[in-house]
C-alpha cells in the first residue's frame, strides 16, 4: 500500500501533539523528527493487523528493505482508530528478536539436545512419520453399533493441535490436510 | 459476538462480566466513548481490576456462581415486570408451549425430566414443544399458559431470589438489586444494554449454560439485534475466531457443519436428512456440505460416489477427541504421533503436568512455532530425565503475521488481510509452506496407492499459484469463498458464472456440485470485478464515517457483511424502528423490490439486513428475525446436553454446597479418569483445599507466554509470576506482600510472589467466610534469561481435567487450592 497527502497530515499532527507532550520532561523532538523521517521518506508502509488479542487492531508495518523498522496503529481502522496496547506496540519484536530461532532443529529420542538439521531432511523425516504411523494405525472399517459394518476411514493414532495464531488461509488448509489423512483429534485453542 | 465494537458506544448500560479494560484494552474505547455519552458500566468480577476502576458499579461474586447471578436478574425482571413485553412475546419462543411431562429442577431437586444416573445423561424426548396436527409449535401470546416457555421459566427461577443470590454469589441484597435495577432499565423500545464475556463465563463445567443465561437475560429486555445491544463475546487470540469458523476442532467441518459420526451418519444422503432442519436458514445446509466436499476433493468428488463424502473420517463417539480427551489418551499411549501448530499445551492447558506427561510418552512430536516453547522442549521440563523421554521432536521456525499474506477474523466477525512486510528469516516457514510441503510430500508417498481409502487425500489440492511451496494466500481464501466448479445459468439460460469464478454469495451455493466453498459462511469475501479481477473484500480499507458508522468499507464480515446479526429485531413487528434513537434497519415500503416487476419494498437502513432483504414484515415468517434458528424465534427453552434452562451448580471443586439443590455439580459433566494420579479432585468444602482460585490474563502478557516472554519490550514488565490474595487472607496466614508462597491443588503446586491487595475481598457464602486468590497464567520455565521475572511456574499445573458436557471446555476459572506461606 501507499501513503497518501491525507495519511501524511495524519501522521505529521500526531508527531506534533506527541512532541508537545515531551516538552515537559525531555525533548524528544530531534529524535521523533529523524524517526518519522526515515519511515516516511526510506520505508515502505504495509498494512497489518495485530497478531495478539481478538480486537484486530490495524497496524501499518514499515520496512526498509529486508528489516521491519517500525510497527504502529493504523489511524483508519473504525474500530480500533490506531490504537495498539502495549502487546500490539511490541509486535515488532516478534520479528526483531535474537531469541527467534531460524533454524529447523531435531531432537533425537532420548538426546538431550538439538541438532540443526536442513529444511529438506526434516520434510523428509516428518512426512515419513506421518505415513508410517498412517499405515500401520490406520481404520478402514469397523462394526457400528448394530453390528453393521461401516467405512469410517479414520485415523486415531496422530493429533493435531492448533492454532488461533495462524491465519485462515492456514486453518482451512490445516483442516483439509487434517481431515483428508482421516485425522479426527484435530483441536486448537477455541476449545480451552 | 452478535454485535460490533464500534456499536457499543450506542449502549445506555454495559455490563462487563470479563475485565475487557485490561484483556481488549483498545475494545475498550467504545465502553469509554459510551460513558462519555452518558451511558453507566457495571463490571461483575470476583476482583477489582482496571475495568472495575472505570465502571460506575463493581459487584464482585464469588466465582462458579454465575448462573445464580443471571438467573436472579431474570427473576428480578420477570417479578418487576421489566422485561421488553412485546419483543419477548414475538421474537422469542417464550409464548411456546412445552410438553406437560416436561419438569424442571424446581419439582425434581436440581434435575430436568430424564436423567438416567447410570449413563450420567438425560433422554431429552420431553423436552420439546407441543405441536398442532400441522406439526407447527402450538403457542399462547398471553403467556399465561402453565407450560409456556415463559412460565416455566418464571418458575424455573422463581427459586433464584435476592436471598439466594446474596447466600452463593456473595453479593449483599441491595447491592445486587441496586445493579439490576439499572441494568433492567435497558428494556424496551428508547434503551439498550450489552454484556461483555469471555472465558470468565466459558472455562467452566457449565460453561455454555451459564452463556446461554446471559443470552436470555438479553432476550428477556430486548438486547440482541438492536443498537447498542448485544452479546459481546470477546476472544483471545487474533484468529480465534477464523480458526473456530475453519473449524480446527474436533466435532465440526469448515462452517459449523456437523463432523460425521459412525452410527448415525453412514452415509451423505442420511447425513444431510438428520443434519439439516425444517426451518430456518440452515435448511441451505446440503448446498454447504456438498460445496465443501467439492473445496476437498476437487474433481473426484462426484455425484456417483456421495461427493467423496466415505473418504471423510467418521468419529466412533460424540464424546472423544477433545482436547482433553487428547492428553488423556496420549498419556494412555494411544496417540503416537503429535502436531502442535502455534500452540504451547505443556504450559497453556488444563492440567499441564498431565500434558507434558503425556507428550513424553510420543514416539514423535512436530512443532511449528515462534519460538522455541516449553511443548518444544518438553524433554527438558525441570525435574525431568532426559534421556528417560523416547521422543522424536522435530521443530520448524514459523513466520509472524508481518511476514506473510493472509487474513484474521477478530472477534466480530471481521475478517482483514495483513500484508507481508518482509521474507521470514534464515529457514523460517510460513504455516502454509509447512503445510502444504507436507501435504505434497505425503501425497508423493501415496501416489502409487491403489486403496480407496486414498483416493480422497490423492484427490486434494494443496497447490495456489505457481510455486508449489509458496502458496498463493489469496488462492486459498478463493477456495474458501468458492467458484463455480461449470458455467452456471439461470433458468432463462443467461451465464450467472463462468466456470472459475467465485461465488458472490452463500445463497448461490449448488448442491450439486456445480460450486465449491471450503467455508460457506465467508462466501462473498472474494468477488470478481466486471474486468475479470479478484477483488478480496478483506483488505478493503475504507474508513467509517458519519453515513456508515459500523464501518462497512473496512474488510468483510461474515456473513454477507453484516455487521450486527439478527437486526431485523431492530425493528417492530411493522418493519419501524422500535425507537428513532434505536433505529438500524427497517422496512421501506416504497423502495424498488429484488426485480423491477417485483412489488416495492426493502429493508433499509444502517447495516446489511441479516434478513431476507425482500421480505415484507407482513409476509410469513416476515416478523421473525431469528433465521438462523428452525423456528426463527430467539430460544429461551433450548435443549442443551445438560438442560433446556440453566441450572446452577456448583463447580466440581467447590467450598460449598449447592444451595439450591441435592445435586452438587453438574449432573453430566465429564471427568476424566487418568491413571497415576494425575487427576485427582478434592471433595466439597476440602479441608486441604479450602480457598477458591480463579486464573486469569494480563494486559502485558499474552496467554501461554509465547508471544510475549521472549520479547523484552513485554517480558520486563511483570517482575515475577505473583498469585493476589486478599488482606483478610494474608492476615490469616502471615503473609507479607512479596513474599513467596506455595499455591496447590490435589494435581500439583507452584512458587509464586504474593501480591497482598486490596482487589480481592473474602466472601459471605451462606453465612462463612471464603477466601477466593486470583493466579495468572502466563509463565513457564523459559523466557528472556537476563529477565529473571519472565520465568515462573506453571499455573496450569494446579487445574483439571474436567469438562463441560457439550464442549468438553475445562474449569480453570473456579477450583480449590491451599496457600501457604514460603517455599514448601
Amino acid at each position: 500500500m501507499s501513503l497518501s497527502r491525507r495519511d501524511f497530515l495524519k501522521f505529521s499532527s500526531t508527531t506534533a501533539a506527541g512532541v508537545a507532550a515531551g516538552t515537559t520532561t525531555i525533548d524528544l523532538a530531534p529524535v521523533e523528527a529523524a524517526a518519522t523521517t526515515l519511515k516516511l521518506t526510506e520505508a515502505k508502509a504495509f498494512a497489518g493487523v495485530c497478531p495478539y488479542c481478538a480486537v484486530g487492531c490495524g497496524q501499518l508495518i514499515y520496512a526498509k528493505g529486508d528489516k521491519i523498522i517500525d510497527i504502529e496503529g493504523n489511524p483508519d481502522t473504525p474500530h480500533t482508530l490506531g490504537r495498539l496496547c502495549p502487546k500490539g506496540a511490541a509486535t515488532i519484536q516478534l520479528s526483531n528478536n535474537p531469541l527467534r530461532p531460524t533454524k529447523a532443529l531435531y531432537r533425537a529420542a532420548g538426546s538431550d539436545r538439538w541438532e540443526e538439521k536442513p529444511l529438506e531432511w526434516m520434510h523428509e523425516q516428518i512426512a515419513k512419520r506421518y505415513y508410517d504411523t498412517r499405515e500401520k494405525h490406520f481404520i478402514e472399517k469397523e462394526k457400528d453399533k448394530d453390528g453393521n459394518v461401516v467405512t469410517v476411514n479414520r485415523l486415531e493414532t496422530i493429533a493435531s493441535l492448533g492454532s488461533a495464531c495462524i491465519d485462515n488461509e492456514e486453518c482451512y488448509l490445516l483442516s483439509k490436510l487434517n481431515r483428508t489423512l482421516g485425522i479426527v483429534y484435530h483441536e486448537h485453542q477455541a476449545r480451552v | 459476538m452478535t454485535t460490533n465494537l464500534i456499536d457499543i458506544q450506542n449502549s445506555d448500560v454495559i455490563m462487563a462480566t470479563s475485565n475487557m479494560a485490561e484483556n481488549h484494552p483498545v475494545g475498550f474505547q467504545w465502553v469509554m466513548k459510551a460513558k462519555e455519552r452518558g451511558a453507566k458500566l457495571i463490571h461483575v468480577d470476583p476482583r477489582y481490576t482496571r475495568t472495575s476502576a472505570a465502571a460506575d458499579m463493581h459487584v464482585p461474586l464469588r466465582s462458579g456462581t454465575n448462573i445464580v447471578f443471571f438467573g436472579g436478574l431474570i427473576r428480578y425482571a420477570i417479578e418487576k415486570n421489566l422485561y421488553f413485553k412485546d419483543y419477548v412475546v414475538h421474537y422469542t419462543n417464550a409464548s411456546f408451549l412445552i410438553d406437560p411431562e416436561f419438569k424442571t429442577p424446581t419439582d425434581l431437586d436440581g434435575l430436568f425430566t430424564g436423567f438416567d444416573p447410570a449413563k450420567k445423561s438425560y433422554d431429552r424426548s420431553t423436552w420439546k414443544y407441543q405441536v398442532d396436527g400441522e406439526g407447527n409449535p402450538k403457542r399462547d401470546l398471553t403467556l399465561r399458559d402453565p407450560n409456556s416457555v415463559f412460565q416455566l421459566l418464571r418458575r424455573h427461577y422463581g427459586r433464584y431470589t435476592l436471598e439466594m443470590v446474596e447466600k452463593v454469589c456473595g453479593i449483599p441484597r441491595a447491592k445486587f438489586e441496586e445493579m439490576a435495577q439499572l441494568y433492567c432499565s435497558t428494556s424496551g423500545p428508547e434503551k439498550t444494554g450489552s454484556i461483555t464475556y469471555a472465558l470468565n463465563l466459558t472455562q467452566h463445567t457449565n460453561g455454555v449454560e451459564n452463556i446461554r443465561s446471559l443470552c436470555m437475560l438479553q432476550l428477556l429486555l430486548g438486547n440482541i439485534g438492536r443498537p447498542g445491544g448485544g452479546v459481546v463475546a470477546l476472544r483471545g487470540h487474533a484468529n480465534v475466531q477464523g480458526a473456530t469458523d475453519l473449524e480446527l476442532l474436533y466435532h465440526e467441518l469448515p462452517g459449523y457443519l456437523a463432523m460425521p459420526l459412525r452410527d448415525p451418519h453412514p452415509d451423505l444422503k442420511t447425513y444431510l436428512e438428520k443434519e439439516t432442519p425444517k426451518g430456518g436458514f440452515w435448511t441451505n445446509k446440503p448446498k454447504f456440505m456438498i460445496s465443501l466436499l467439492k473445496a476437498f476433493y476437487g474433481d473426484a468428488a462426484t455425484k456417483d460416489n456421495e461427493f467423496g463424502y466415505q473418504w471423510l473420517p467418521k468419529r466412533a463417539s460424540a464424546d472423544a477427541y477433545s482436547h482433553q480427551h487428547i492428553f488423556a489418551d496420549m498419556y494412555a499411549g494411544k496417540i503416537k504421533g503429535f502436531f502442535a501448530d502455534g500452540q504451547n499445551p505443556a504450559v497453556g492447558g488444563p492440567n499441564a503436568k498431565l500434558a507434558r506427561a503425556a507428550m513424553q510418552r510420543l514416539d514423535w512430536l512436530v512443532v511449528v512455532d515462534i519460538f522455541l516453547t516449553e511443548t518444544a522442549e518438553v524433554w527438558k521440563t525441570p525435574g525431568t530425565e532426559t534421556k528417560d523421554v523416547k521422543t522424536e521432536v522435530f521443530f520448524i521456525p514459523a513466520a509472524p503475521a508481518a511476514e506473510k499474506d493472509g487474513s484474521l477474523t477478530n472477534t466480530m466477525r471481521l475478517i482483514q488481510w495483513h500484508e507481508k512486510a518482509v521474507d521470514p528469516p534464515g529457514d523460517v516457514q510460513t504455516d502454509a509452506q509447512f503445510i502444504c510441503t507436507l501435504a505434497h510430500r505425503l501425497q508423493k508417498m501415496y501416489a502409487n496407492s491403489k486403496k480407496e481409502r486414498d483416493k480422497g487425500f490423492r484427490a486434494a489440492n494443496f497447490t495456489y499459484g505457481a510455486k508449489p511451496d509458496h502458496p498463493e494466500m489469496v488462492e486459498v481464501l478463493k477456495e474458501i469463498n468458492g467458484v463455480a466448479t461449470e458455467e452456471i445459468t439461470d433458468k432463462e439460460g443467461k451465464v450467472l458464472y463462468k466456470k472459475g469464478q467465485p461465488i458472490n454469495s452463500f445463497a448461490q451455493l449448488s448442491d450439486e456440485g456445480k460450486t465449491t466453498s471450503g467455508c460457506w459462511i465467508y462466501t462473498g469475501v472474494t468477488v470478481e470485478s466486471p474486468d475479470g479481477t479478484l477483488v478480496n473484500k478483506a483488505a478493503s480499507r475504507k474508513p467509517a464515517d458519519d453515513k456508515d458508522y459500523l464501518g462497512h468499507g473496512w474488510g468483510f464480515a461474515w456473513p454477507a457483511n453484516r455487521r450486527i446479526l439478527y437486526n431485523r429485531a431492530s425493528a417492530d413487528l411493522a418493519g419501524k424502528p422500535w425507537s428513532e434513537k434505536k433505529k438500524l434497519i427497517w422496512w421501506d415500503p416504497k423502495a424498488p423490490g429484488a426485480k423491477p416487476e417485483d412489488k416495492p419494498g426493502k429493508w433499509v437502513g444502517l447495516d446489511v439486513p441479516d434478513f431476507n432483504a425482500f421480505l415484507a414484515p407482513d409476509a410469513k415468517n416476515g416478523d421473525k428475525p431469528f433465521i438462523m434458528r428452525t423456528d426463527l424465534v430467539g430460544g429461551f427453552f433450548g435443549p442443551l446436553n445438560d438442560g433446556p434452562f440453566p441450572e446452577h451448580y456448583e463447580p466440581i471443586e467447590s467450598p460449598t454446597r449447592n444451595l439450591l439443590s441435592k445435586q452438587q455439580s453438574n449432573p453430566v459433566a465429564k471427568i476424566w479418569k487418568v491413571p497415576d494420579q494425575k487427576n485427582e479432585l478434592a471433595p466439597v468444602g476440602s479441608k486441604d483445599y479450602p480457598y477458591v482460585i480463579t486464573t486469569y490474563r494480563l494486559t502485558e502478557h499474552h496467554l501461554s507466554g509465547v508471544m510475549s516472554r521472549y520479547l523484552p519490550m513485554l517480558a520486563e514488565l511483570h517482575y515475577a509470576h505473583f498469585a493476589e490474595i486478599s488482606h483478610e487472607l494474608a492476615k490469616e496466614l502471615g503473609i507479607a506482600n512479596g513474599d513467596m508462597v506455595t499455591v496447590s491443588s490435589p494435581r500439583g503446586k507452584i512458587h509464586v510472589k504474593a501480591m497482598v491487595t486490596s482487589r480481592l475481598t473474602p466472601f459471605k457464602i451462606d453465612g462463612k467466610t471464603v477466601h477466593q486468590i486470583g493466579v495468572p497464567w502466563h509463565w513457564g520455565w523459559k523466557g528472556v534469561d537476563q529477565l529473571p521475572g519472565s520465568k515462573g511456574d506453571i499455573t496450569n499445573d494446579l487445574s483439571a481435567t474436567v469438562g463441560d458436557p457439550n464442549v468438553y471446555i475445562q474449569e480453570t476459572k473456579a477450583f480449590v487450592c491451599n496457600v501457604k506461606k514460603g517455599v514448601v
